[in-house]
């Protein structure tokens, strides 16, 4: 193959991979909105507090150390010990159901009838509160995370592609992060699953009842408010997935919540209600960003990859104004 | 009535209690604490306060007069840091440090017409150093076109002083900041006869792959990297996760921090940063700071920054401001200064290697020797490398000097087309 050609594929290549990172952030949007029909603000944030949370539990951090320390005058930072990260993954967990539970209870529950951009400046609040409690928690410094994942380069990959170039051609093989691997099939396991929890379970069709109909749904004794805790506490699940796999790429930080910036263009193209769509949405900005960025940016100045992913959604959204797999939404008058 | 009173005097008190007593010597900070950036924001901030904070406690002030620090949040963000200036610049304020480029080009007129100094130091507009046309503001010890000729110089040296058909490459973030070594570079390309090849990368950098194929493909020689935030540490992961040979990719200054490089774990080793100042806490100064400010509870921070690149940075901005405002005391024979007495000051900064020393901090950083004309100081950069197994920097060349003869030019021609636009008249310096 012409080595340009194996260029252009590997492009596609790695726009897919970084469509299914992106799809990770999204689907935590997508659960939400299809439940419950807020749009959730919060989600990179809760990506962020995630991770924040698990690298905190893993290195045996002390929560509100700094406060601690401020109020008593103490010098408390550590507890000594460190978690395996099963252990820290499943008490990040616990912590985000607790979190998923105060906010039914606190915020939630008090808005059920709500205006939709009522409950959309909830989730605002909730993000901005969550930043804060999140850096009071366990800091503002930067966290290495380190969960097992390899990372870099598959040498495999590169000595199979390697072949096929032509003979004699200086051609080192196609690159793929060993990471971006990794996020892929936890992504395939993970839409896989929540489909299945959607469409085969009690608990999914009951979601799928509130989903259409609030109050329909209370009349036939659906609980609204187990139903947003469960909602919330995917949602958060969600959110540690998408904040282990970025913050295994760049170490856990508080530009890690700017990732829903990412999402919007792929729920934008997917559709807001569709778990399948946030990956299909994913997959194709994923690989028209790297691919605009790689064959138009040199002859407009570079760096279009941000804003082409919302070019490229507003595109759809002209000719699908409820995205690939949204639902249309027909009212009669 | 009495109530009314009572709140009034109240308030007043809450007043006098926060603004500085007229006497002090007031230095805002334009920190960021919060924020994407704030893993940066908070050592330099540390530092900056802890060393005032010595000052005052083991010296007694600056001969004799306290420093009040004046801390705003500006979360990096350009109209909070305008801000930041505007409520802070009447509580008396000597000098503004904006720790942001943009910040500080929108600091520029202002400052100037408001006759406070600005030291952007290592940052900000470049041609600022032009004292003639921008008498308010200083950017010693160095620039950022300072910093790209050093990088150049530093790879002709690793090349046999040979550039001729190499490739550089720039990897930059897509703003004021990012684009500033651009001419630089490609007047030196066509000075060396190396090929440079630019890659932008958007706020914040959290994804960087599209960049790192193009380079991937096309193999430059060398990577230098003018980064900031995570956008450091997504490149130097790539970097590595693409094995690019690590010691052939240098940043700028503000891509040389543990914080930049400790994500990446093994794969930065061997990663190098041009550096203004020095680098680990192996000087006297710092014993100091542990006895008077961090073990004494005194300090900024919880202390655990000190001796890391942005903490010493901090503390060498704070240091270069008290030794200015020392020097302006001289020369107006008062300790009770004004901003302009201030400048002055900046202007005559003279710090040779023996107040270095006595200062506590030996060879920290090069000879400074600012003038009516040149407020770019020496214009000297050493490179750095980072130690993946000791989780240390340490400084693998001496300080070098930048190539004058064409970042001189570029100064000139930048201030000048400056001071066209602004219609600024240069003022007469002596020389």
């Amino acid at each position: 193959m012409n080595v340009e050609f194996l260029f252009f594929l590997e492009t596609v290549l790695n726009g897919l991979m970084a469509g299914v990172m992106y799809a990770l952030v999204a689907l935590g949007f997508a659960l939400i909105f299809k439940a419950s029909g807020i749009f959730n603000f919060a989600q990179g944030v809760m990506a962020l507090f995630a991770a924040l949370t698990l690298v905190g539990l893993q290195t045996g951090q002390v929560p509100f150390a700094h406060l601690i320390n401020a109020i008593f005058g103490t010098e408390v930072h550590h507890f000594g010990w460190e978690l395996p990260a099963i252990v820290a993954i499943a008490g990040t967990l616990v912590v985000m159901v607790a979190f998923a539970y105060l906010f039914e209870g606190l915020v939630l529950k008090h808005l059920v009838n709500q205006e939709p951009i009522i409950l959309f400046m909830a989730t605002i609040g909730l993000a901005y509160f969550l930043e804060g409690f999140g850096d009071l928690m366990w800091g503002a410094d930067i966290k290495p995370m380190d969960v097992g994942i390899p990372s870099g380069g598959s040498f495999w990959w590169e000595d199979v592609t390697r072949e096929w170039a032509p003979e004699g051609s200086d051609y080192f093989g196609m690159y793929v992060d060993k990471l971006d691997v990794v996020a892929a099939i936890v992504a395939v396991v993970l839409v896989s699953g929540l489909v299945a929890f959607s469409q085969y379970t009690k608990f999914g069709r009951a979601l799928r009842a509130v989903a259409d109909d609030h109050q329909a749904a209370l009349s036939v004794g659906i609980s609204l408010r187990t139903i947003w805790v469960v909602v919330w506490s995917i949602a958060g699940f969600v959110a540690l997935v998408a904040g282990i796999m970025w913050g295994a790429k760049s170490g856990v930080q508080f530009s890690l919540s700017l990732i829903a910036l990412k999402a919007l263009p792929v729920l934008i193209l997917g559709g807001f209600t569709s778990i399948p769509g946030a990956i299909v949405g994913g997959l194709i900005i994923g690989v028209g960003e790297k691919l605009a960025e790689l064959y138009i940016g040199p002859l407009v100045g570079g760096a279009i990859e941000n804003w082409f992913a919302y070019v490229v959604a507003l595109v759809f959204l002209l000719f699908r104004p409820q995205g690939l797999f949204g639902e249309r939404i027909i009212e009669r008058i | 009535m009495r109530f009314k009173l009572l709140v009034a005097s109240a308030a007043a008190a809450m007043v006098m209690g926060t603004a500085p007593a007229l006497a002090d010597l007031v230095f805002p900070s334009l920190s960021y604490r919060t924020g994407p950036y704030a893993p940066n924001g908070i050592p330099f901030a540390d530092g900056y306060a802890d060393y005032f904070t010595l000052i005052n406690e083991r010296d007694g002030g600056i001969e004799g007069q306290k420093i009040t620090l004046v801390e705003c949040e500006t979360g990096y963000n350009t109209e909070k840091g305008v801000e930041c200036y505007e409520s802070t610049k009447g509580q008396g304020a000597l000098l503004y440090q904006p720790l942001s480029t943009g910040i500080t080009y929108q600091l520029i007129p202002k400052a100037t017409a408001d006759g406070i100094p600005v030291h952007s130091m290592g940052y900000g507009r470049t041609s600022a150093a032009n004292g003639k046309v921008f008498p308010w503001v200083f950017n010693y010890p160095g620039t950022y076109w300072d910093a790209a000729s050093i990088i150049v110089k530093h790879i002709s040296d690793q090349e046999g002083g040979d550039l001729n058909g190499k490739k550089i490459a720039l990897v930059y973030h897509n703003s004021a900041y990012g684009k500033e070594p651009i001419r630089t570079l490609e007047e030196l390309a066509k000075k060396h006869g190396y090929e440079l090849s630019l890659y932008p990368v958007d706020h914040p950098g959290q994804e960087q792959k599209a960049t790192w194929l193009q380079i991937r493909k096309e193999r430059p020689d060398y990577v230098t990297m003018w980064g900031w935030g995570v956008m450091n540490q997504v490149a130097i992961q790539e970097a590595a996760n693409i094995r690019f040979p690590m010691d052939h990719f240098i940043g700028v200054w503000w891509s040389a921090s543990e914080n930049d490089v400790l994500p990446a774990g093994d794969g930065a080793n061997g990663y190098k940063a041009i550096a203004f100042h020095g680098v680990g806490a192996d000087f006297p100064l710092f014993d100091d700071l542990k006895k008077h400010v961090i073990d004494a509870g005194k300090a900024a921070g919880d202390g655990s920054h000190l001796g890391e690149v942005l903490y010493n940075r901090g503390v060498y901005a704070a240091m270069l401001a008290v030794e200015a405002a020392r020097t302006a005391m001289k020369l107006h024979n008062t300790t009770d200064i004004t901003p302009a007495m201030m400048r002055d000051g900046m202007e005559a900064l003279v710090l040779d290697n023996a107040r270095m020393a006595e200062i506590g901090l030996p060879d920290f950083g090069p000879e400074i020797n600012v003038t009516c004309s040149n407020h770019g100081g020496p214009g000297l950069g050493a490179i750095s490398q980072w130690d993946a197994n000791s989780k240390t920097w340490s400084l693998v060349t001496d300080f070098m000097g930048a190539d004058r003869e064409v970042v001189d030019a570029l100064i000139m021609e930048d201030s000048e087309a400056y001071a066209a636009e602004n219609n600024i008249e240069p003022v007469a310096c002596g020389s």
